[in-house]
Protein backbone atom coordinates (compact mmCIF):
# COMPACT_ATOMS: atom_id res chain seq x y z
CA UNK A 1 0.00 0.00 0.00
CA UNK A 2 1.22 4.01 -0.56
CA UNK A 3 0.04 7.01 0.16
CA UNK A 4 -1.74 9.62 -2.63
CA UNK A 5 -1.39 8.45 -6.25
CA UNK A 6 -5.38 8.93 -7.53
CA UNK A 7 -4.71 10.11 -10.86
CA UNK A 8 -6.56 7.18 -12.81
CA UNK A 9 -9.59 7.43 -14.76
CA UNK A 10 -12.91 7.56 -12.93
CA UNK A 11 -14.86 5.45 -12.94
CA UNK A 12 -11.98 2.56 -12.78
CA UNK A 13 -13.96 0.67 -15.56
CA UNK A 14 -12.91 -2.85 -17.23
CA UNK A 15 -14.58 -2.73 -20.74
CA UNK A 16 -15.46 -6.45 -21.23
CA UNK A 17 -16.36 -8.03 -24.67
CA UNK A 18 -20.13 -7.36 -25.48
CA UNK A 19 -21.42 -9.86 -27.74
CA UNK A 20 -24.49 -10.24 -29.77
CA UNK A 21 -28.03 -12.53 -29.71
CA UNK A 22 -26.61 -13.46 -33.48
CA UNK A 23 -22.91 -14.27 -32.16
CA UNK A 24 -25.25 -17.10 -30.13
CA UNK A 25 -27.57 -17.89 -32.91
CA UNK A 26 -24.63 -18.45 -35.34
CA UNK A 27 -22.31 -19.89 -32.98
CA UNK A 28 -19.46 -17.37 -33.52
CA UNK A 29 -18.50 -18.05 -29.84
CA UNK A 30 -18.31 -20.96 -27.84
CA UNK A 31 -20.10 -22.12 -25.61
CA UNK A 32 -22.05 -25.26 -24.07
CA UNK A 33 -25.96 -25.62 -23.67
CA UNK A 34 -28.00 -27.22 -21.55
CA UNK A 35 -31.94 -28.19 -20.47
CA UNK A 36 -31.99 -29.05 -17.12
CA UNK A 37 -35.78 -30.30 -16.48
CA UNK A 38 -36.45 -30.86 -13.02
CA UNK A 39 -39.96 -31.63 -11.47
CA UNK A 40 -41.02 -30.54 -8.49
CA UNK A 41 -44.71 -31.23 -6.19
CA UNK A 42 -45.28 -28.45 -4.29
CA UNK A 43 -47.54 -29.18 -1.33
CA UNK A 44 -50.04 -26.44 -0.44
CA UNK A 45 -50.22 -27.19 2.71
CA UNK A 46 -52.35 -26.38 6.33
CA UNK A 47 -53.62 -23.67 5.24
CA UNK A 48 -53.50 -23.07 1.25
CA UNK A 49 -54.80 -27.13 0.87
CA UNK A 50 -58.19 -26.39 2.73
CA UNK A 51 -58.20 -23.05 0.68
CA UNK A 52 -58.02 -24.75 -2.92
CA UNK A 53 -60.44 -27.25 -1.44
CA UNK A 54 -63.17 -24.80 -1.00
CA UNK A 55 -62.84 -23.40 -4.61
CA UNK A 56 -64.00 -26.87 -5.46
CA UNK A 57 -66.84 -26.23 -3.70
CA UNK A 58 -67.43 -22.23 -5.81
CA UNK A 59 -66.53 -20.65 -1.94
CA UNK A 60 -63.57 -18.84 -0.71
CA UNK A 61 -62.55 -19.01 2.46
CA UNK A 62 -60.15 -16.93 5.35
CA UNK A 63 -58.69 -17.13 8.63
CA UNK A 64 -58.90 -14.84 11.41
CA UNK A 65 -57.06 -13.82 14.16
CA UNK A 66 -58.66 -12.82 17.44
CA UNK A 67 -55.82 -10.69 18.90
CA UNK A 68 -55.45 -8.03 15.68
CA UNK A 69 -59.17 -8.50 14.82
CA UNK A 70 -58.03 -9.16 11.34
CA UNK A 71 -59.42 -11.69 8.69
CA UNK A 72 -56.81 -12.38 6.79
CA UNK A 73 -56.79 -13.87 3.50
CA UNK A 74 -55.63 -15.87 1.67
CA UNK A 75 -55.62 -17.87 4.34
CA UNK A 76 -52.79 -18.72 6.70
CA UNK A 77 -52.04 -20.93 9.65
CA UNK A 78 -50.88 -18.19 11.77
CA UNK A 79 -51.53 -14.55 11.96
CA UNK A 80 -47.46 -13.08 10.79
CA UNK A 81 -48.69 -9.78 13.25
CA UNK A 82 -49.67 -11.13 16.68
CA UNK A 83 -47.34 -14.79 15.57
CA UNK A 84 -49.90 -16.71 17.07
CA UNK A 85 -51.78 -19.49 15.98
CA UNK A 86 -55.04 -18.53 13.88
CA UNK A 87 -58.83 -18.62 15.63
CA UNK A 88 -61.16 -19.53 13.46
CA UNK A 89 -62.23 -20.35 9.76
CA UNK A 90 -64.66 -17.98 7.95
CA UNK A 91 -65.92 -18.00 4.57
CA UNK A 92 -65.31 -14.14 2.58
CA UNK A 93 -67.69 -13.63 -0.72
CA UNK A 94 -66.52 -13.88 -4.38
CA UNK A 95 -67.24 -10.24 -5.01
CA UNK A 96 -64.24 -7.69 -4.40
CA UNK A 97 -62.81 -4.37 -5.45
CA UNK A 98 -59.97 -3.91 -8.26
CA UNK A 99 -57.11 -2.71 -6.10
CA UNK A 100 -54.75 -2.02 -8.86
CA UNK A 101 -55.03 -3.81 -12.50
CA UNK A 102 -52.18 -3.83 -15.50
CA UNK A 103 -53.10 -4.80 -19.01
CA UNK A 104 -50.37 -7.29 -20.02
CA UNK A 105 -49.43 -7.40 -23.64
CA UNK A 106 -46.41 -10.23 -22.47
CA UNK A 107 -46.71 -13.71 -21.54
CA UNK A 108 -44.58 -15.11 -18.90
CA UNK A 109 -40.97 -15.42 -21.03
CA UNK A 110 -41.79 -11.67 -22.04
CA UNK A 111 -43.34 -13.05 -25.74
CA UNK A 112 -46.05 -10.80 -27.09
CA UNK A 113 -49.59 -12.08 -26.51
CA UNK A 114 -52.17 -11.52 -29.33
CA UNK A 115 -54.73 -10.33 -26.92
CA UNK A 116 -53.94 -8.31 -24.11
CA UNK A 117 -54.87 -9.98 -20.70
CA UNK A 118 -56.18 -8.02 -17.87
CA UNK A 119 -54.32 -8.81 -14.71
CA UNK A 120 -56.02 -7.25 -11.03
CA UNK A 121 -55.43 -7.27 -7.26
CA UNK A 122 -58.97 -7.81 -5.83
CA UNK A 123 -59.57 -7.14 -2.11
CA UNK A 124 -62.29 -9.71 -1.62
CA UNK A 125 -65.71 -8.66 0.65
CA UNK A 126 -65.24 -9.44 3.94
CA UNK A 127 -61.97 -9.93 4.86
CA UNK A 128 -59.82 -7.29 6.43
CA UNK A 129 -58.38 -3.82 4.43
CA UNK A 130 -55.83 -4.90 1.90
CA UNK A 131 -57.01 -8.38 2.19
CA UNK A 132 -56.32 -8.84 -1.71
CA UNK A 133 -55.47 -11.44 -4.15
CA UNK A 134 -53.90 -11.62 -7.98
CA UNK A 135 -56.39 -12.59 -10.25
CA UNK A 136 -57.81 -11.89 -13.82
CA UNK A 137 -60.01 -9.95 -15.14
CA UNK A 138 -63.08 -11.38 -17.53
CA UNK A 139 -65.91 -9.72 -19.64
CA UNK A 140 -64.67 -6.04 -19.39
CA UNK A 141 -62.70 -3.85 -22.15
CA UNK A 142 -59.01 -2.87 -21.09
CA UNK A 143 -60.15 0.90 -21.59
CA UNK A 144 -63.57 0.20 -19.44
CA UNK A 145 -61.14 -1.04 -16.14
CA UNK A 146 -60.56 1.34 -12.91
CA UNK A 147 -59.49 1.42 -9.62
CA UNK A 148 -62.72 0.99 -7.21
CA UNK A 149 -64.25 -1.10 -9.40
CA UNK A 150 -66.72 -3.94 -8.07
CA UNK A 151 -66.29 -7.04 -9.68
CA UNK A 152 -67.72 -11.19 -9.15
CA UNK A 153 -66.02 -14.11 -9.47
CA UNK A 154 -67.14 -16.42 -12.70
CA UNK A 155 -66.25 -20.34 -11.71
CA UNK A 156 -65.77 -23.14 -14.07
CA UNK A 157 -68.55 -25.42 -13.99
CA UNK A 158 -68.18 -28.07 -10.90
CA UNK A 159 -67.03 -30.78 -12.78
CA UNK A 160 -64.01 -29.17 -14.56
CA UNK A 161 -62.76 -27.67 -11.00
CA UNK A 162 -59.92 -29.10 -10.00
CA UNK A 163 -58.78 -27.01 -6.93
CA UNK A 164 -56.51 -24.15 -8.15
CA UNK A 165 -56.92 -20.84 -8.25
CA UNK A 166 -57.55 -21.10 -11.82
CA UNK A 167 -61.75 -22.91 -11.08
CA UNK A 168 -62.22 -19.12 -11.13
CA UNK A 169 -62.01 -18.24 -14.76
CA UNK A 170 -61.90 -14.59 -14.11
CA UNK A 171 -63.68 -11.45 -12.12
CA UNK A 172 -66.20 -9.59 -14.24
CA UNK A 173 -67.96 -6.19 -13.28
CA UNK A 174 -70.89 -6.05 -11.27
CA UNK A 175 -72.40 -3.14 -12.86
CA UNK A 176 -73.55 -3.45 -16.17
CA UNK B 1 -40.64 -13.51 28.99
CA UNK B 2 -39.66 -10.29 29.52
CA UNK B 3 -36.57 -9.18 28.02
CA UNK B 4 -35.14 -5.73 29.58
CA UNK B 5 -34.09 -3.56 27.12
CA UNK B 6 -31.25 -1.05 27.21
CA UNK B 7 -31.61 2.00 25.54
CA UNK B 8 -28.86 3.80 23.82
CA UNK B 9 -26.85 0.69 23.14
CA UNK B 10 -27.80 0.48 19.65
CA UNK B 11 -25.65 1.11 16.45
CA UNK B 12 -22.52 0.55 18.61
CA UNK B 13 -19.82 0.05 16.49
CA UNK B 14 -16.10 -1.13 17.26
CA UNK B 15 -14.67 1.66 14.14
CA UNK B 16 -15.61 3.58 11.80
CA UNK B 17 -15.91 2.54 7.87
CA UNK B 18 -14.62 4.23 5.07
CA UNK B 19 -14.74 3.18 1.22
CA UNK B 20 -11.45 3.96 -0.36
CA UNK B 21 -11.98 2.07 -3.79
CA UNK B 22 -14.44 0.92 -6.27
CA UNK B 23 -14.46 -0.65 -9.56
CA UNK B 24 -16.97 -1.67 -12.08
CA UNK B 25 -17.12 -3.19 -15.61
CA UNK B 26 -19.03 -2.24 -18.68
CA UNK B 27 -22.93 -3.35 -17.97
CA UNK B 28 -23.94 -5.23 -21.55
CA UNK B 29 -26.43 -7.35 -22.44
CA UNK B 30 -24.44 -9.91 -23.44
CA UNK B 31 -20.37 -10.48 -21.91
CA UNK B 32 -18.13 -13.30 -22.99
CA UNK B 33 -16.64 -12.72 -19.74
CA UNK B 34 -17.86 -15.82 -17.11
CA UNK B 35 -19.54 -14.23 -13.87
CA UNK B 36 -15.77 -15.42 -12.23
CA UNK B 37 -13.82 -13.04 -15.15
CA UNK B 38 -15.82 -9.76 -14.71
CA UNK B 39 -16.04 -10.14 -11.23
CA UNK B 40 -11.46 -10.18 -11.34
CA UNK B 41 -12.41 -7.50 -13.66
CA UNK B 42 -13.90 -5.10 -11.53
CA UNK B 43 -12.37 -6.31 -8.18
CA UNK B 44 -8.44 -5.56 -10.20
CA UNK B 45 -10.34 -2.02 -11.25
CA UNK B 46 -11.46 -1.10 -7.19
CA UNK B 47 -7.67 -2.50 -6.07
CA UNK B 48 -5.99 -0.01 -8.47
CA UNK B 49 -7.94 2.94 -6.79
CA UNK B 50 -7.39 1.84 -3.58
CA UNK B 51 -3.55 1.26 -4.51
CA UNK B 52 -3.91 -2.44 -2.86
CA UNK B 53 -3.07 -5.87 -3.49
CA UNK B 54 -5.08 -8.70 -2.98
CA UNK B 55 -3.19 -9.48 -0.39
CA UNK B 56 -4.06 -6.68 1.61
CA UNK B 57 -7.69 -8.15 1.50
CA UNK B 58 -8.50 -9.52 4.82
CA UNK B 59 -12.15 -10.79 4.13
CA UNK B 60 -14.83 -10.65 0.75
CA UNK B 61 -18.45 -10.35 0.52
CA UNK B 62 -19.96 -11.31 -2.88
CA UNK B 63 -23.43 -10.53 -3.51
CA UNK B 64 -25.06 -12.29 -6.38
CA UNK B 65 -28.79 -12.49 -7.60
CA UNK B 66 -31.00 -15.85 -8.23
CA UNK B 67 -28.84 -19.21 -9.02
CA UNK B 68 -31.98 -19.83 -11.15
CA UNK B 69 -30.12 -17.10 -13.78
CA UNK B 70 -26.74 -18.66 -14.08
CA UNK B 71 -28.71 -22.28 -14.14
CA UNK B 72 -26.10 -23.50 -11.34
CA UNK B 73 -26.06 -23.77 -7.58
CA UNK B 74 -23.72 -22.95 -5.08
CA UNK B 75 -22.76 -19.84 -7.06
CA UNK B 76 -21.26 -18.01 -4.45
CA UNK B 77 -18.42 -21.18 -4.30
CA UNK B 78 -18.50 -20.90 -8.30
CA UNK B 79 -17.82 -17.27 -8.11
CA UNK B 80 -15.00 -17.74 -5.25
CA UNK B 81 -11.84 -17.41 -7.01
CA UNK B 82 -12.80 -14.29 -9.22
CA UNK B 83 -14.03 -13.05 -6.25
CA UNK B 84 -10.94 -13.11 -4.61
CA UNK B 85 -12.25 -15.41 -2.01
CA UNK B 86 -9.85 -18.44 -1.94
CA UNK B 87 -8.11 -18.77 1.73
CA UNK B 88 -9.83 -15.87 3.55
CA UNK B 89 -13.21 -15.40 5.40
CA UNK B 90 -15.95 -15.57 2.35
CA UNK B 91 -19.66 -15.25 2.90
CA UNK B 92 -22.07 -14.10 -0.01
CA UNK B 93 -25.53 -12.24 0.33
CA UNK B 94 -28.19 -11.96 -1.06
CA UNK B 95 -31.82 -10.01 -1.07
CA UNK B 96 -32.52 -10.26 -4.92
CA UNK B 97 -32.66 -6.80 -6.14
CA UNK B 98 -31.48 -4.91 -3.13
CA UNK B 99 -28.19 -6.84 -3.18
CA UNK B 100 -26.73 -3.92 -5.21
CA UNK B 101 -26.69 -2.21 -1.35
CA UNK B 102 -27.04 -5.57 0.76
CA UNK B 103 -23.97 -6.25 0.16
CA UNK B 104 -22.19 -3.19 0.94
CA UNK B 105 -24.07 -3.07 4.44
CA UNK B 106 -22.46 -6.94 5.05
CA UNK B 107 -19.22 -5.36 4.49
CA UNK B 108 -19.86 -2.69 6.94
CA UNK B 109 -20.77 -4.99 9.73
CA UNK B 110 -17.27 -6.92 8.88
CA UNK B 111 -15.34 -3.70 9.04
CA UNK B 112 -17.39 -2.02 12.03
CA UNK B 113 -17.22 -5.03 14.33
CA UNK B 114 -13.61 -5.40 14.00
CA UNK B 115 -13.19 -8.63 12.55
CA UNK B 116 -11.69 -6.84 9.30
CA UNK B 117 -9.78 -3.90 8.75
CA UNK B 118 -9.99 -4.29 5.09
CA UNK B 119 -13.16 -5.86 3.52
CA UNK B 120 -13.76 -6.30 -0.44
CA UNK B 121 -17.41 -6.25 -1.73
CA UNK B 122 -17.85 -7.64 -5.37
CA UNK B 123 -21.40 -7.83 -6.84
CA UNK B 124 -21.51 -9.91 -10.01
CA UNK B 125 -24.52 -10.90 -12.37
CA UNK B 126 -24.73 -12.19 -15.67
CA UNK B 127 -28.05 -12.66 -16.59
CA UNK B 128 -27.86 -13.64 -20.36
CA UNK B 129 -27.10 -17.74 -19.55
CA UNK B 130 -30.66 -18.21 -19.44
CA UNK B 131 -31.87 -18.59 -22.98
CA UNK B 132 -33.83 -16.98 -24.77
CA UNK B 133 -34.70 -14.39 -22.21
CA UNK B 134 -33.97 -13.67 -18.52
CA UNK B 135 -37.74 -13.37 -17.81
CA UNK B 136 -37.85 -17.00 -18.28
CA UNK B 137 -36.22 -17.61 -14.33
CA UNK B 138 -37.96 -14.85 -13.26
CA UNK B 139 -41.10 -17.15 -13.38
CA UNK B 140 -39.72 -19.06 -10.51
CA UNK B 141 -39.82 -16.12 -7.93
CA UNK B 142 -43.97 -16.22 -7.90
CA UNK B 143 -45.72 -18.50 -5.27
CA UNK B 144 -46.22 -21.81 -6.74
CA UNK B 145 -49.61 -22.43 -5.41
CA UNK B 146 -51.66 -19.19 -5.67
CA UNK B 147 -49.61 -16.86 -8.35
CA UNK B 148 -47.92 -19.24 -10.79
CA UNK B 149 -51.39 -20.80 -12.62
CA UNK B 150 -52.27 -17.23 -13.69
CA UNK B 151 -49.32 -17.54 -15.92
CA UNK B 152 -47.91 -14.48 -15.02
CA UNK B 153 -44.98 -11.87 -16.02
CA UNK B 154 -42.62 -10.78 -13.33
CA UNK B 155 -43.42 -7.12 -14.83
CA UNK B 156 -46.91 -7.51 -13.71
CA UNK B 157 -46.39 -6.16 -10.18
CA UNK B 158 -44.36 -3.75 -11.00
CA UNK B 159 -47.14 -2.60 -13.43
CA UNK B 160 -49.68 -2.81 -10.60
CA UNK B 161 -47.38 -0.90 -8.03
CA UNK B 162 -47.05 1.74 -10.82
CA UNK B 163 -50.59 2.06 -11.43
CA UNK B 164 -51.89 1.96 -7.42
CA UNK B 165 -49.09 4.95 -7.24
CA UNK B 166 -50.61 6.74 -10.09
CA UNK B 167 -54.13 6.54 -8.81
CA UNK B 168 -53.66 7.15 -5.30
CA UNK B 169 -51.46 10.48 -5.94
CA UNK B 170 -53.13 11.58 -9.24
CA UNK B 171 -50.02 11.50 -11.20
CA UNK B 172 -49.92 11.22 -15.04
CA UNK B 173 -47.60 8.66 -17.05
CA UNK B 174 -45.87 11.93 -18.53
CA UNK B 175 -44.58 13.19 -15.24
CA UNK B 176 -43.27 9.55 -14.55
CA UNK B 177 -41.48 8.94 -18.13
CA UNK B 178 -39.62 11.99 -17.55
CA UNK B 179 -37.52 10.09 -14.70
CA UNK B 180 -36.25 7.79 -17.89
CA UNK B 181 -35.64 10.52 -20.11
CA UNK B 182 -33.49 12.50 -17.31
CA UNK B 183 -31.81 8.92 -16.16
CA UNK B 184 -30.93 7.68 -19.78
CA UNK B 185 -29.11 11.02 -20.70
CA UNK B 186 -27.14 11.35 -17.44
CA UNK B 187 -25.70 7.82 -18.51
CA UNK B 188 -24.59 9.28 -21.54
CA UNK B 189 -21.71 10.57 -19.26
CA UNK B 190 -21.12 6.83 -18.00
CA UNK B 191 -18.51 4.91 -19.87
CA UNK B 192 -20.22 1.33 -18.66
CA UNK B 193 -23.60 2.56 -19.96
CA UNK B 194 -25.48 0.12 -21.97
CA UNK B 195 -28.75 2.21 -22.81
CA UNK B 196 -27.41 6.22 -23.12
CA UNK B 197 -29.34 7.86 -24.93
CA UNK B 198 -31.27 11.01 -25.43
CA UNK B 199 -35.21 10.67 -25.34
CA UNK B 200 -38.12 12.72 -25.28
CA UNK B 201 -41.10 11.98 -22.78
CA UNK B 202 -43.27 11.16 -26.25
CA UNK B 203 -40.69 8.66 -26.83
CA UNK B 204 -41.72 6.78 -23.76
CA UNK B 205 -44.83 6.94 -24.31
CA UNK B 206 -45.04 5.53 -27.27
CA UNK B 207 -42.92 2.88 -27.39
CA UNK B 208 -44.52 -0.80 -27.08
CA UNK B 209 -46.70 -1.39 -24.52
CA UNK B 210 -45.19 -4.86 -22.10
CA UNK B 211 -47.49 -4.69 -18.90
CA UNK B 212 -49.62 -1.22 -19.05
CA UNK B 213 -49.17 1.66 -17.53
CA UNK B 214 -45.65 -0.16 -18.20
CA UNK B 215 -44.05 0.72 -21.57
CA UNK B 216 -40.74 -0.78 -23.29
CA UNK B 217 -38.69 2.67 -22.31
CA UNK B 218 -40.03 2.88 -18.78
CA UNK B 219 -38.29 -0.13 -18.22
CA UNK B 220 -34.56 -0.91 -17.17
CA UNK B 221 -32.59 -3.67 -19.89
CA UNK B 222 -31.76 -6.93 -18.33
CA UNK B 223 -27.25 -6.73 -17.96
CA UNK B 224 -24.52 -8.89 -17.30
CA UNK B 225 -21.42 -6.77 -15.23
CA UNK B 226 -19.81 -6.72 -11.83
CA UNK B 227 -18.57 -4.01 -9.94
CA UNK B 228 -16.42 -3.77 -6.08
CA UNK B 229 -15.80 -1.94 -3.53
CA UNK B 230 -13.07 -1.87 -0.40
CA UNK B 231 -14.25 -0.84 2.35
CA UNK B 232 -11.72 0.06 5.54
CA UNK B 233 -11.15 1.48 9.09
CA UNK B 234 -9.93 4.54 9.51
CA UNK B 235 -6.30 3.31 10.44
CA UNK B 236 -6.18 1.83 6.91
CA UNK B 237 -8.08 4.98 5.00
CA UNK B 238 -5.48 7.12 6.49
CA UNK B 239 -2.91 5.63 4.77
CA UNK B 240 -4.14 5.12 1.10
CA UNK B 241 -6.17 8.40 0.51
CA UNK B 242 -6.87 11.98 1.23
CA UNK B 243 -10.51 11.67 0.16
CA UNK B 244 -11.73 8.67 1.98
CA UNK B 245 -15.46 8.31 1.96
CA UNK B 246 -17.31 7.54 5.00
CA UNK B 247 -20.24 5.22 5.60
CA UNK B 248 -22.66 6.70 8.22
CA UNK B 249 -25.49 4.57 8.52
CA UNK B 250 -27.07 1.40 7.17
CA UNK B 251 -30.52 -0.04 7.32
CA UNK B 252 -32.26 -2.51 5.50
CA UNK B 253 -35.73 -3.88 5.71
CA UNK B 254 -38.44 -6.69 4.90
CA UNK B 255 -42.24 -6.18 4.43
CA UNK B 256 -44.64 -9.38 4.07
CA UNK B 257 -44.54 -11.75 1.07
CA UNK B 258 -47.43 -11.47 0.86
CA UNK B 259 -47.65 -8.57 -1.46
CA UNK B 260 -51.20 -8.90 -2.22
CA UNK B 261 -52.04 -7.57 1.55
CA UNK B 262 -50.18 -4.53 1.22
CA UNK B 263 -51.21 -1.27 0.07
CA UNK B 264 -48.75 -0.65 -2.88
CA UNK B 265 -48.80 2.61 -3.53
CA UNK B 266 -46.13 3.29 -0.39
CA UNK B 267 -42.55 1.45 -0.08
CA UNK B 268 -42.94 1.14 3.92
CA UNK B 269 -39.66 -1.67 3.86
CA UNK B 270 -37.99 1.17 2.29
CA UNK B 271 -39.07 3.65 4.91
CA UNK B 272 -37.93 1.77 7.80
CA UNK B 273 -34.59 1.08 6.04
CA UNK B 274 -34.39 4.41 5.89
CA UNK B 275 -35.66 5.66 9.34
CA UNK B 276 -33.02 3.20 10.91
CA UNK B 277 -30.01 4.36 8.41
CA UNK B 278 -31.03 8.12 9.26
CA UNK B 279 -30.92 7.48 13.30
CA UNK B 280 -27.64 5.82 12.71
CA UNK B 281 -26.35 8.85 10.68
CA UNK B 282 -28.08 11.25 12.92
CA UNK B 283 -30.39 12.16 9.44
CA UNK B 284 -33.30 14.52 11.03
CA UNK B 285 -34.79 16.33 8.18
CA UNK B 286 -33.31 14.05 4.91
CA UNK B 287 -34.61 16.69 2.51
CA UNK B 288 -32.57 19.11 3.59
CA UNK B 289 -29.42 17.33 5.01
CA UNK B 290 -28.85 14.95 1.70
CA UNK B 291 -27.21 16.35 -1.09
CA UNK B 292 -27.12 13.49 -3.47
CA UNK B 293 -29.04 10.68 -3.95
CA UNK B 294 -29.08 6.93 -5.37
CA UNK B 295 -32.42 5.95 -5.02
CA UNK B 296 -33.06 2.04 -6.93
CA UNK B 297 -34.82 2.94 -10.49
CA UNK B 298 -35.44 -0.56 -12.36
CA UNK B 299 -38.07 1.38 -13.47
CA UNK B 300 -38.83 5.11 -13.62
CA UNK B 301 -41.74 5.26 -11.71
CA UNK B 302 -39.75 3.31 -8.97
CA UNK B 303 -37.00 6.85 -8.93
CA UNK B 304 -40.19 8.45 -7.39
CA UNK B 305 -41.50 5.97 -4.77
CA UNK B 306 -38.11 4.95 -3.51
CA UNK B 307 -37.37 8.85 -3.34
CA UNK B 308 -40.79 9.21 -1.16
CA UNK B 309 -39.98 5.97 0.52
CA UNK B 310 -36.43 7.55 1.72
CA UNK B 311 -38.04 10.62 2.91
CA UNK B 312 -36.14 13.09 0.28
CA UNK B 313 -40.20 13.69 -0.97
CA UNK B 314 -43.81 13.77 0.34
CA UNK B 315 -45.89 11.20 -0.57
CA UNK B 316 -47.07 12.15 -4.01
CA UNK B 317 -44.22 14.94 -4.68
CA UNK B 318 -41.62 13.34 -6.05
CA UNK B 319 -43.35 13.57 -9.64
CA UNK B 320 -43.13 17.47 -9.15
CA UNK B 321 -39.92 17.54 -7.79
CA UNK B 322 -38.64 15.94 -11.21
CA UNK B 323 -40.57 18.18 -12.98
CA UNK B 324 -38.85 21.22 -11.67
CA UNK B 325 -35.69 19.61 -12.05
CA UNK B 326 -34.76 19.44 -8.55
CA UNK B 327 -33.48 15.81 -9.28
CA UNK B 328 -30.90 16.40 -12.52
CA UNK B 329 -27.81 16.96 -11.97
CA UNK B 330 -27.80 20.50 -11.80
CA UNK B 331 -30.58 20.62 -9.45
CA UNK B 332 -30.81 21.10 -5.67
CA UNK B 333 -31.27 17.25 -4.52
CA UNK B 334 -29.58 15.31 -8.05
CA UNK B 335 -31.22 11.80 -8.46
CA UNK B 336 -28.92 9.14 -9.88
CA UNK B 337 -26.62 11.78 -11.09
CA UNK B 338 -24.40 7.79 -12.87
CA UNK B 339 -27.10 7.46 -15.10
CA UNK B 340 -29.28 4.60 -12.67
CA UNK B 341 -29.97 1.14 -13.80
CA UNK B 342 -32.21 2.79 -16.96
CA UNK B 343 -29.43 4.28 -18.21
CA UNK B 344 -26.29 2.48 -17.25
CA UNK B 345 -28.19 -0.89 -17.07
CA UNK B 346 -29.31 -4.11 -14.44
CA UNK B 347 -27.29 -6.78 -13.90
CA UNK B 348 -28.91 -7.00 -10.95
CA UNK B 349 -26.74 -7.36 -7.75
CA UNK B 350 -24.02 -5.45 -9.64
CA UNK B 351 -25.93 -2.15 -9.74
CA UNK B 352 -24.06 -1.94 -6.34
CA UNK B 353 -21.93 0.29 -9.52
CA UNK B 354 -24.41 2.75 -10.07
CA UNK B 355 -25.63 3.08 -6.43
CA UNK B 356 -23.34 2.68 -3.77
CA UNK B 357 -20.45 2.90 -6.05
CA UNK B 358 -21.25 5.92 -7.21
CA UNK B 359 -22.15 7.31 -4.29
CA UNK B 360 -18.82 7.37 -3.51
CA UNK B 361 -17.18 9.00 -6.60
CA UNK B 362 -19.65 11.68 -6.36
CA UNK B 363 -18.77 12.52 -2.29
CA UNK B 364 -15.23 11.63 -3.16
CA UNK B 365 -15.50 14.25 -6.20
CA UNK B 366 -13.82 11.92 -8.80
CA UNK B 367 -17.25 11.20 -10.51
CA UNK B 368 -15.79 13.36 -13.78
CA UNK B 369 -18.12 13.81 -16.06
CA UNK B 370 -21.12 12.89 -14.19
CA UNK B 371 -19.75 15.31 -10.84
CA UNK B 372 -23.03 16.92 -9.72
CA UNK B 373 -22.90 21.01 -9.37
CA UNK B 374 -24.14 21.57 -6.18
CA UNK B 375 -21.37 21.04 -3.17
CA UNK B 376 -21.82 17.84 -1.43
CA UNK B 377 -21.13 16.26 1.89
CA UNK B 378 -23.70 13.85 2.55
CA UNK B 379 -25.35 11.70 0.47
CA UNK B 380 -28.05 8.10 0.26
CA UNK B 381 -28.23 4.93 -1.80
CA UNK B 382 -30.37 2.70 -1.93
CA UNK B 383 -31.62 -0.45 -3.32
CA UNK B 384 -35.03 -2.95 -3.27
CA UNK B 385 -35.51 -6.61 -4.09
CA UNK B 386 -36.92 -9.78 -4.22
CA UNK B 387 -40.97 -9.86 -4.44
CA UNK B 388 -41.18 -6.13 -3.72
CA UNK B 389 -40.51 -6.23 -0.35
CA UNK B 390 -36.77 -5.13 0.61
CA UNK B 391 -35.20 -1.62 1.26
CA UNK B 392 -31.50 -1.79 2.04
CA UNK B 393 -30.32 1.87 2.46
CA UNK B 394 -26.43 3.61 3.12
CA UNK B 395 -25.71 6.85 4.01
CA UNK B 396 -22.41 7.98 3.39
CA UNK B 397 -20.60 11.52 4.37
CA UNK B 398 -17.18 12.81 3.11
CA UNK B 399 -16.97 14.55 6.55
CA UNK B 400 -16.00 11.89 9.47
Amino acid sequence: MSVGKKDISCPPEAPGTPLKDADITEKKVTYVEDHPDMRYAWTAGQAISRFLNELKEGRLIATKCNKCRRILFPPRMFCELCYKPIDDWVYVKDTGTVQTFSISYIDPDARPLEEPIIVAVIAVDGASKNMAFMHVLGEVEPKDVYIGMKVKAVWKPEEEREGSVTDIKYWKPMEK
Amino acid sequence: MEVERISGLKFHKKQDVAIVGAGMTTFKRRLNETGKELSYLAIKQALEEADMDLSDIEMVVMGSAPDTFDGLHMKGEYLLDGSGGSDRPYMRVFVGGGTGVFAPIAGYWHVASGLADVCLVVCEEKMSSSHPHPQSAFKYIWDPILDRPLNPNLIWIFALEMNRYMHVHNIKHEDIALVSVKNKANALDHPCAQLAEKITVEDVLNSEPMALPVRRLDVSPPSDGAAALIMVAPHIARQVTDNPVWVTGVGWALDTTMWTNRDLYFPRYVAEAAKMAYRMAHITDPRKEIDVAEPYDPFDYKELHHMEGLGLAKKGEAPILTREGVTARDGDLPCSPSGGLLGVGNPIAATMGVKAGELYWQLAYRAGKRQVAKEVTTGVCQAWGDLMQVGTVMVMSNKR
